[in-house]
This record gives C-alpha cells, sequence and structure tokens, in this order.
C-alpha cells in the first residue's frame, strides 16, 4: 500500500469487491492513474467473499434488463479470464429440479426465459435421467431442467486476481480506507477517509453494500440499499461425491430458493437463505436459517444427513428497492455509480466493467489504451479439480516447502502459505490468508493446525 | 521402497503398533506421521496422568509421547514426520501403494499391509451448527493446548468451555495456564461427565462453575469474540455472557479421510472404520487402531489398542510365509530382539474363518470394536484389553449390560453407569457362547 499523499489521480475507485477490482483492472488497460479504495484491510471482504459462488450463465435473468445482458457478457469474458489467470473453474452444469406438479409445469416457462436471455441451450430431463445422472437425489424429484453452462468458481481468488492485475499495471490499492466525506476543489474530488485525503478527478462508486451512502455524498438519491442475508452450510468433502451437478429449486418471485453445489474446493454447498436485514454488516447466522437449510438439505441429498459439516457462514446482498442494476455515469459531475448488483456481481463482474468504462469514455475520461499491455497474472491454484502443489512432484522436488504441509484438512503447504505473504496483494489478516490459500478452511476447522498457521502468519507480520 | 508394515499416524496407537510389530520381528515397519513431531495429542497436552496402563508410570503428555517415539525407534521402526499419507490404494503385486508427500518429495511405499492410526479430532463450533457470528477467539481444545503449549500464547479475559467432559476440565486448566479467567463450563446435558475428583478439584482451585442444561445459543463478536448468549434448556430463557475465548471440547469424530477414501466399511456408530476384534478392516491387509475406532479413548487405551493390533498383523504375516522367512533370514535382528523362531498367533488361533457383527441398542451409541473374529477351530478372539468399549447418548440408571445373540443370553455385564461421552467397558467371557454361524450379536442395558 502506498500513502495516499496529495497527488491527483484520473479516477477513484471507492470499493475492491469484485466489481470494484474488476473496473480497476479493466481501467489499468488505459493510461490513467488509478486509485482502488476500500475501508476493509482485504479485497473482495464484502458480498464478494461470501455467496454460492457460481458462474452463472445468466439464463434466469429478467429478459430485457441491464443485468441480463451484462451477465451473459461478463460469464463469458470471465470463463476466459479466468483459464488465462488459473482462477479454479468446474463445468459441472446445473439442474433445476421440480418436485411437485406446479413446479414441473414451470419449466418450460423457465426455458423460454432463457432463450429470451440470448441462453439456448436448456434441456428438460426426465425424472429417469434425472436420477441417473443423481442417483444421491432424494426420492419425489419429478423432472428437471438442464442449463449445461452453469459453473463454479473460486470467489476468493477472482477478485484478488484483478487487484493483483491492477496493482501490476500501476493501479494504487489503498485499504483500510473507508470513505467518509466528498468535497470538490477546482474541479478535483477530495475523498475524506481514515487514511488521509484522496484526490481524484473522476470518482466510480463501486461499494457495494455501502454504495447508497456514497452515492448520496455525490448528490444521489435514487436508492437504497436493503441488505439481504443469506445462510450458507459447507459440508465436508467425504459429501462431494453426492452430487455432480449445481442442483437448483424453481425460483420464487422473492428469491432464487435453496441451491446445493459442489464448490471448487472439493466440498458441497448448501443455501443461501433470503432474509431482509437492517444492518448492512450483519453477516451472523441464524438457529432458524441453519435449521431450515438442514431440512431442506436432507430432503434434496439424504445422504447429507450423514456427513459432516465444516463451515456455516452468511453473506450480503446488495439489493435495492429496483429490480435491475443501479448503473449510470453523471458526466457533468465526472462520477459513475454501479450499485445495486445483488447476486450476479462475480458472473457479470467484466462486462459490468467493459460497460462502466465504455460509459466513462463516452462522459469524457480520456480512453489511450497503454502502449503494451503486462501479461495476465497467474493467480494460485486453489481448486480441487486441478492439481494442487502438494501432488506436483516436480514442485516438490524443486522446492521441499510445497510437500511440507500446514493444514492438514486442506492439505496446504508451506510454500503457499509463504508466497502468499509475499504476493502483490497480500493478506492483512488471517481471514485474508484463508482466502488465498485454504488455510483452515478445513474440517477441523484449526484443531490441527490453528496455533501453526497463526504463528507462521504472525513470524512474517503485518504488511 | 518397500516395507511389511506402513502405520499411518505416530500418535500412541500407531508408536505403540510400530514398536510391538518389530518386538515380534517384524522386518520392516515405517511409521508416517504429518505432523513436525511424534506423540499425536499428548505432545500439547501438559497435565499428568498419562502411561499408567501401557507404561505402568504416569508421565506428562509431552514426556510421554517422546517416550513412546524413543520405544518405537529403539526396536527398528522408522518414523518419518512431516510426513503426509494421501492415498492409499491396492498395489498391483499384492499388498498397498502408499503416497506420501513430505519436504522430501512425492513417494508412494509399498507396504504388505496397512495399519491406519489416524486417531480423531473434536468437532468444531462450525460443524455443532452453533449460529451467530464468526469471530477470532473461537476454537477447540487441540488448538488451544497447541496456541498455549506449543505457541506460549497469553489468553487473558474471560473464557467460557463448552462441554463437562474430562477434556473440557482439561481445557479450563489449559486456560488458567494461559491467564484466562474461566467463567464456566457449559453442557446441553443435565449433569457433568467428568470424575467427582477431577471436578472437585477444578472448583475448588479455580472456582469454575458448570452450567448444566445449557446451550451456547449464539456467538457475538464482529472480529474479536464479544460473548455467548446462553439458553436454559429447561426454561428456554437465554441471558449474554461475555467473555473472550471460546472453546469447543469433546463431541470427537474419528481422522476418517483415509479410511473413507481407501473405500472402508464405516460403522455408523463410532463412524471410525468397522474392525473386528482383530481390528481387520473390511479390506483384507488394512487394519485400523486407537481412536480411530473409539474417538475418544485415554491415550493408554489407544496404545494398547496399537499393541493388539500389531500382535493381529504379526500373525497375519507369519501365516502369511514370506516375511517370515524373510525374517528367519534376517537372523541376528529376530533374536535380539527375542523374536524366537516363527511368529505364532498370538491367542493361538490361527486365521480368521468367520465374522459376526456386534451392535447396540438405544441408548448405547456405539461399540468397538464392531465385530468378533472367529478362529479355526469356532474359537472367538477377544477384543483389546479383553473388552468391549461403549458409549452412551444419554444418561442412565446403573444397570447391567445384557448381551444377546438370535434371542439367547450370551452374558451380562457388571452395574455400569451410562454417562455420555464417558466411557463404558464391556467384558468378553461371554465371547465363547457366540455361534460363528449365528447372527449379529447385540448389546443392550
Amino acid at each position: 500500500m502506498t500513502d495516499p499523499g496529495s497527488s491527483v489521480s484520473d479516477v477513484i475507485i471507492v470499493g475492491a469487491g469484485v466489481v470494484g477490482t474488476a473496473i480497476a483492472r479493466t481501467l489499468a488497460g488505459y493510461r490513467l492513474d488509478c486509485v482502488l479504495v476500500d475501508a476493509a484491510l482485504d479485497v473482495g471482504t464484502g458480498t464478494s467473499k461470501a455467496n454460492t459462488a457460481i458462474l452463472h450463465t445468466g439464463f434466469d435473468a429478467k429478459p430485457g434488463t441491464l443485468e441480463s445482458r451484462l451477465l451473459a457478457r461478463g460469464s463469458a469474458l470471465l470463463r476466459s479470464y479466468a483459464d488465462a489467470t488459473g482462477i479454479p473453474v468446474e463445468y459441472t452444469g446445473a439442474l433445476l429440479v421440480a418436485w411437485t406438479p406446479e413446479q414441473f409445469a414451470a419449466l418450460p416457462g423457465l426455458a423460454e426465459n432463457a432463450r429470451r436471455n440470448g441462453y439456448l441451450a436448456v434441456r428438460p430431463v426426465g425424472a429417469g435421467e434425472l436420477y441417473a445422472r443423481e442417483p444421491a437425489l432424494g426420492p419425489g424429484a419429478v423432472g428437471a431442467l438442464e442449463i449445461p453452462d452453469e459453473a463454479i468458481i473460486c470467489p476468493w481468488t477472482t477478485p484478488l486476481a484483478f487487484a493483483t492485475e491492477a496493482v501490476g499495471a500501476g493501479v494504487r490499492l489503498v485499504l483500510g480506507a473507508g470513505v467518509t466525506g466528498v468535497s470538490e476543489v477546482d474541479g478535483v474530488y477530495e475523498l475524506a477517509s481514515a487514511r488521509g485525503v484522496l484526490r481524484g478527478r473522476w470518482v466510480v462508486n463501486a461499494a457495494g453494500l455501502g454504495s447508497d451512502v456514497i452515492d448520496r455524498m455525490f448528490g444521489g438519491d435514487g436508492f437504497t440499499i436493503r441488505p439481504r442475508r443469506g445462510e450458507l452450510i459447507v459440508f465436508d468433502k467425504l459429501a462431494r461425491s453426492l452430487l455432480r451437478s449445481i442442483l437448483l429449486p424453481v425460483p420464487t418471485a422473492r428469491s432464487k430458493g435453496v441451491l446445493l453445489a459442489p464448490t471448487v474446493y472439493g466440498n458441497v454447498l448448501l443455501g443461501p437463505t433470503a432474509e431482509d436485514v437492517p444492518d448492512p454488516s450483519d453477516t451472523a447466522t441464524t438457529a432458524a436459517g441453519l435449521e431450515s437449510l438442514m431440512a431442506a438439505g436432507r430432503r434434496i441429498l439424504p445422504g447429507l444427513g450423514e456427513e459432516e459439516v465444516t463451515a456455516t457462514y452468511a453473506g450480503l446482498r446488495a439489493a435495492t428497492e429496483h429490480s435491475d442494476y443501479q448503473i449510470r455515469v453523471d458526466a457533468p459531475r465526472r462520477y459513475a455509480c454501479v450499485a445495486g448488483i445483488r447476486s450476479t456481481g462475480l458472473s457479470a463482474s467484466l462486462g459490468i466493467a467493459e460497460h462502466v468504462v465504455g460509459l466513462l469514455g463516452e462522459a469524457g475520461l480520456p480512453l489511450r489504451p497503454v502502449a503494451s499491455a503486462l501479461p495476465l497474472p497467474r493467480m494460485p491454484y486453489i481448486g480441487e479439480a486441478g492439481r494442487r502443489p502438494y501432488q506436483d512432484a516436480s514442485l516438490v522436488a524443486g522446492d521441499g516447502a510445497y510437500g511440507q504441509i500446514v493444514c492438514h484438512c486442506e492439505r496446504v503447504s508451506l510454500g503457499e502459505v509463504r508466497d502468499a505473504l509475499a504476493s502483490p496483494v497480500p493478506p492483512a489478516d488471517l481471514g485474508g490468508l484463508r482466502r488465498r490459500t485454504r488455510a483452515m478452511n478445513g474440517r477441523c476447522q484449526g484443531f490441527f493446525c490453528a496455533a501453526t498457521v497463526s504463528r507462521l502468519f504472525s513470524e512474517v507480520g503485518l504488511p | 521402497m518397500s516395507v511389511d508394515v506402513l502405520v499411518v499416524g505416530a500418535g500412541p496407537a500407531g508408536l505403540s503398533a510400530a514398536a510391538e510389530l518389530r518386538r515380534l520381528g517384524v522386518g520392516s515397519v515405517l511409521v508416517a506421521d504429518r505432523e513436525a513431531e511424534a506423540g499425536g495429542i499428548p505432545r500439547h497436552s501438559w497435565h499428568t496422568g498419562y502411561g499408567l496402563r501401557d507404561l505402568h508410570r504416569l508421565l506428562s503428555g509431552p514426556a510421554y509421547a517422546r517416550a513412546l517415539a524413543s520405544a518405537a525407534v529403539a526396536v527398528g521402526a522408522e518414523v518419518r514426520l512431516g510426513t503426509t499419507v494421501t492415498c492409499c490404494a491396492p498395489g498391483a503385486a499384492g499388498g498397498f501403494g502408499v503416497t506420501m508427500t513430505s519436504a522430501r518429495g512425492i513417494e508412494t511405499v509399498g507396504a504388505a499391509v496397512v495399519l491406519l492410526a489416524t486417531g480423531c479430532r473434536e468437532r468444531p463450533r462450525t460443524a455443532r451448527l452453533v449460529p451467530g457470528d464468526r469471530p477470532a477467539g473461537v476454537m477447540t481444545t487441540g488448538e488451544l493446548q497447541q496456541r498455549v503449549y506449543l505457541g506460549n500464547e497469553r489468553l487473558p479475559g474471560r473464557a467460557l468451555v463448552v462441554g463437562a467432559e474430562h477434556v473440557s476440565f482439561s481445557a479450563a486448566v489449559t486456560l488458567a495456564h494461559a491467564g484466562a479467567r474461566v467463567v464456566a463450563l457449559v453442557t446441553e446435558y443435565e449433569r457433568q461427565q467428568s470424575y467427582a475428583a477431577f471436578r472437585v478439584g477444578a472448583a475448588l482451585r479455580w472456582r469454575v462453575p458448570v452450567w448444566t442444561s445449557t446451550a451456547v445459543s449464539r456467538v457475538a463478536g464482529r472480529e474479536q469474540l464479544e460473548g455467548v448468549e446462553v439458553a436454559d434448556l429447561r426454561g428456554g430463557a437465554t441471558r449474554f455472557v461475555p467473555c473472550d475465548t471460546l472453546v469447543f471440547t469433546a463431541d470427537w469424530i474419528p481422522d476418517h479421510e483415509l479410511a473413507r477414501h481407501a473405500g472402508l466399511d464405516v460403522d455408523p456408530g463410532t463412524r471410525g472404520p468397522t474392525v473386528d476384534t482383530r481390528l481387520r478392516t473390511s479390506a483384507a491387509g488394512v487394519f485400523a487402531a486407537g481412536n480411530l475406532v473409539h474417538a475418544a479413548e485415554t491415550a493408554d487405551i489407544a496404545a494398547l489398542s496399537g499393541r493388539h493390533a500389531a500382535r493381529q498383523i504379526a500373525a497375519a504375516l507369519g501365516a502369511a510365509g514370506p516375511v517370515a522367512a524373510a525374517l528367519g533370514a534376517a537372523g541376528p535382528v529376530a533374536a535380539a530382539l527375542g523374536a524366537a523362531g516363527p511368529i505364532a498367533a498370538p491367542d493361538g488361533a490361527g486365521p480368521t474363518v468367520a465374522s459376526v457383527p456386534v451392535r447396540v441398542e438405544p441408548p448405547l451409541r456405539w461399540i468397538s470394536p464392531n465385530a468378533i473374529a472367529v478362529a479355526i477351530g469356532g474359537r472367538a478372539v477377544p477384543p483389546p484389553l479383553g473388552r468391549f468399549v461403549l458409549r452412551s447418548q444419554e444418561f442412565g440408571r446403573v444397570a447391567r449390560l445384557v448381551v444377546r445373540q438370535d434371542g439367547r443370553v450370551l452374558g451380562r455385564s457388571g452395574p455400569v453407569r451410562l454417562i455420555p461421552g464417558r466411557p463404558v467397558h464391556l467384558g468378553a467371557g461371554w465371547l465363547a457362547r457366540v455361534d460363528p454361524a449365528g447372527g449379529a450379536v447385540y448389546v443392550a442395558p
């Protein structure tokens, strides 16, 4: 991190979640001096870190909306970006399962909705084929829709990759700098923050759960963030063999409902609940939420009842009173608002970034491409489908630290912890180390490794 | 590289098994453990009380861990530390190929027999579905002990311990040692489950109350733990208890990942691999011992379980021939170890010809071993220490356990008191009456 100092940057991006980091790495392709700020001590700590980790196709979006368009575009962009940078992705496909005649009757409409979104690959699946593909499915399913291109992705590596690319290209990352006020002096915005005053000509508000507060500082009053909390349960890796695809429910007007999905770390994810909460930082789980999820999970996959729970958490979706994204660029004010991204920010991030940067250019931000773009960063691989360092004989032979496992449940090596601590966007706390390496995220939740990993972290010291 | 026996886990069971295998003349024994030091849980359990039934002396956990490791190495077992076994698969030429990763590299070692001694862990807060925030300061006893005894961490402030078993009181002692003030031990049961003397000792010395019929219903604190909400299970009332550290104790689960990946049958009660009284698993050539098959007994019981497995493995290898022949050639080593001639089956019973499952009825939760091995001549092989170990899921009156097979009473235990989390032992005097061709044996109060 650099001292914000008194220099004037071209663009200040407020919010280093998956959307803010995506915008930062996209702007970094132009000859602009950019600053990316966040109130937290790490990138991707809000909605970006606690979600269902699905790379959506957008088949179920509302046709004709900005969300539908940017989701389709962003999803396609992220697939190739993930491939190029090593963000873990698995193309599992999804089955949207109907459990009642009414739900079954709704499937053709959902298929038609997908087609109107430009997604043509949905296909009805009969009960026989459904059970052949998902033999552990509970009794009573009457049929399904297959969405073959729904995928699972690592939600932690994604904003980290964007931030790593941005920082490598010269974007200044200022963390622990919650923006508390704004003033304008001679065409330059001055953002008061916990880390001093940040000066810039243009401001992009990608503050997620705090975006309405920032928007009001710029004179906006068009929306209010209504945090919707989703609780989720992560099951032990030993449950992973119970399912092959993402298992989606038939959605209701209020929510997409409770789904079951494999994770790229080899676990099974169950959730989310959907509950409006007043506090945009209240990520507590509740007894009622966890109980309802467990009951739903056991109905969908009875075998889950025999497996252990590894983790529980809750994330907040940045919903607003509007059903679509709240994206606008105010040219006279040199201000972009990128808000109301709800639960599709991960999948749509690169599409949103492309769209917003285009709008900024139209509004007068000079977009001159950099002479020679840097190669994309290659991120440490923390997925389970590919080869992990502990399995890589030549890597271990070259450096024994990759064979020295410090987190046993997740098989995280000393080499990976060391690399994370020395990375361009290093962790500020143990949570950050977990998101970069998976250390302490496993079934023992630190019984065996937390003391050792904490010691490794504190020996290196805070960045 | 190839060995006669590969032991996974250098805790009390694995180390004791390795030493016993060598004493019995088994040629090559390799113990792999993922930690940097041998000894398993006792490494970081500094109170005394270790070694009573296996070494016949009282040691602290770390001293006990060192004693077991030295004993295994002294008789020629190789102990590889910092070595994680990632896969155990049947080998092309019989036996197993065991893949392990360490700083030395990735290697697959051939083994005629594999003994799983991977131990157990406590269920963490998440697995118990305790809702609320996710702050720092919430841990298991295993993490607490490593932080305090291996990392010399201080934990000032107030602490709450979830559980009221032996290990819970041990956690309270550790917390006090680290400078914490233990507010209470909380248990959902209507009574605590430790021995009275220990409870009195804890209460007198640290003035720690035990809140019974009480559950932690919510964890509060955004970054650091601020406190917990506890619920009175009798009346339903909740109240807030400020604390800085929250330790989840007991509620043991076997570390059974390798067993599950190897496709071994798993007992629904113990959740470890099923084993018979010879500690054979469902896969020929794979044995399991210690707290992997009975989570959790004291370390000395785990050690004796390891020794029992070693005797059965040695017998199996002796009967198999090639290893016994190789041992004969080794001569001096075998002689020095006191192994006179071919290895005889420890119980003189010979190969297993039948297996009779042993099951429990509620309120009993599990029994270990899970089956009776029957040798040639219909002789049932006794379990480790000549007794079965059981757990109850609820408190019960003092009662006798009844052992039945196909409606026939095989035997009765002496009076036992059923306390959740506390071992109940069942002698094996009735084994001679088991019908090898009969149905499962059932144990019930």
